[in-house]
């Protein structure tokens, strides 16, 4: 048998372990597995402690709430008596205007659909460990019914979807990730493109003909087309639009915030939402309207 | 019984070091924590790659090639397990094993004990460990990934000037 030389060993064992991922790498776009095992254990073993700190660090700022600033106590109960009465007020009008809303999604019984879309909170417990990727980690699973491919909101907008579910906990994928995309439409012209991440904090609206009209500020909602998220759910804002070659460059700022996340809704459902109610000849007239202007899934 | 010996070459001496029982497992494992958990509190922490700084200073400190590359290769491994499915197992694999190995190897013919030595030895791992990620990428992945711009440029001095400063706290678990 061939001796190695000492001072070469080191070398074809870096050769090996190469050899040995690379065809790990190989074997996973092949075959297109998630090597779930090992992600389970290494999940398994980091979660625990990320559960530990947002505790531990929601422990310190209670006290800190609690305890310690409690300076001005005086002062600041007279001013947040102030601002009660004023929010009191803006609830009474709030109700009102729900009402209304109300009133016009049970005339398309589009709400209807949409309060019956099982949903489940679930905290933010940890974030990707490195730019190769975006995701969250929240602290619910499959325990809590959540799996694979379900839409994850906020009440300001879509936030990403569910790419794997562990026991206790899940990652998210969140828009801004080059891999992410949502079916989306323009809200005031109602023309379907879909957004898709860069990785950046702006998404890309693609496919929009230079032909086309689009105006800056206009607003981004869900397609319901992609079979994820319900309909007319705010995707975000556009905030630069340019010429391209053939499609328009569009720049679009996602509705919610992205890199502050702390609370996410999951939407307990696999199956589409509202296309039941495409066939409705009633409701199609005003149905975008008004759940663009409030949308019921993220209303609970 | 010692714990520290020296590697001597015809004209070198370089001290190779040995740490605390636990000292290199609860570095990892805390590290792949703080990396998953920082960005949630202070969102620019996102720039730092902790896991990367932690395989270079055991690289540089342990001499050891073999070592330098396996340790490499688990934290990267790890670091891909915690990235999600998007991320394929081997991505930051392949470069930390790498970079695990080059450490080492240089830290057995260089002395990095110095902060300037090691600012620069990081600036330039971290833009190693970058490219290797692109041609990871692009090569294997077929992804179209940017070599290098201005904000890996200062994500690598952040991170280099950060190094210096836990390698400081690093060298306190080493076996006097």
């Amino acid at each position: 048998m061939v001796a190695i030389p000492s001072r070469h060993k080191s070398l074809v064992l870096l050769a090996g372990v190469i050899l040995l991922q690379v065809v790990l790498l190989a074997v996973q776009i092949k075959r297109d597995s998630q090597g779930r095992l090992i992600r389970v254990w290494t999940v398994g073993a980091i979660s625990p402690f990320q559960r530990a700190g947002t505790q531990g660090v929601g422990s310190i700022r209670g006290i800190w709430n609690h305890y310690f600033a409690l300076q001005n106590t005086s002062r600041d109960n007279e001013q947040l008596r102030r601002e009660n009465d004023a929010l009191k007020l803006q609830i009474t009008q709030l109700q009102s205007k729900a009402a209304e809303a109300d009133r016009l999604a049970g005339l398309l019984n589009f709400r209807k659909l949409h309060m019956d879309v099982p949903m489940v909170g679930a905290r933010v417990i940890g974030a990707s460990p490195g730019t190769a990727s975006v995701t969250i980690d929240i602290d619910r699973g499959q325990r809590d019914g959540i799996k694979k491919n379900m839409g994850v909101i906020t009440p300001d907008g879509v936030v990403g979807k569910v790419i794997e579910a562990y026991a206790n906990t899940a990652q998210v994928l969140l828009l801004t990730d080059k891999d992410s995309g949502v079916g989306a439409l323009l809200a005031d012209s109602r023309t379907q493109h879909p957004v898709g991440g860069t990785g950046e904090p702006l998404l890309i609206m693609k496919y929009v003909p230079n032909d086309d009209n689009v105006n800056d500020g206009e607003r981004v909602v869900t397609s319901g087309m992609d079979r994820i998220f319900p309909r007319d759910l705010p995707v975000g804002t556009i905030v630069e639009i340019k010429p391209g070659n053939t499609f328009k460059q569009i720049r679009v700022r996602p509705a919610a915030n992205l890199e502050r996340l702390e609370e996410v809704i999951v939407l307990l459902t696999l199956h589409p939402l509202e296309f039941k109610q495409e066939s409705e000849p009633a409701s199609q007239p005003v149905a975008p309207a008004a759940a663009a202007e409030k949308p019921p899934a993220a209303r609970r | 019984m010692n714990d520290s010996y020296d590697l001597r070459g015809s004209e070198l001496h370089i001290e190779v070091h040995k740490f605390r029982a636990g000292a290199i497992i609860g570095s990892l494992l805390l590290v792949l924590f703080l990396q998953a958990f920082l960005p949630l509190y202070v969102p620019k922490a996102e720039i730092l790659d902790l896991p990367l700084l932690v395989t270079i200073y055991f690289g540089l400190s342990r001499r050891n090639p073999s070592t330098g590359l396996l340790l490499g290769m688990a934290i990267g491994l790890a670091q891909d397990s915690l990235s999600g499915p998007t991320v394929p197992l081997g991505l930051y694999g392949i470069s930390k094993t790498i970079i695990g190995y080059l450490a080492s190897s240089i830290g057995a013919r260089l002395d990095t004990e110095h902060p300037a030595a090691r600012f620069a030895l990081t600036t330039v791992f971290f833009m190693a460990h970058q490219g290797l990620i692109a041609l990871t990428r692009r090569i294997l992945l077929a992804q179209p990934e940017a070599w290098f711009n201005m904000r890996l440029f200062i994500a690598a001095l952040v991170n280099a000037l950060v190094a210096v400063f836990l390698f400081l706290l690093l060298d306190r678990l080493r076996k006097r």
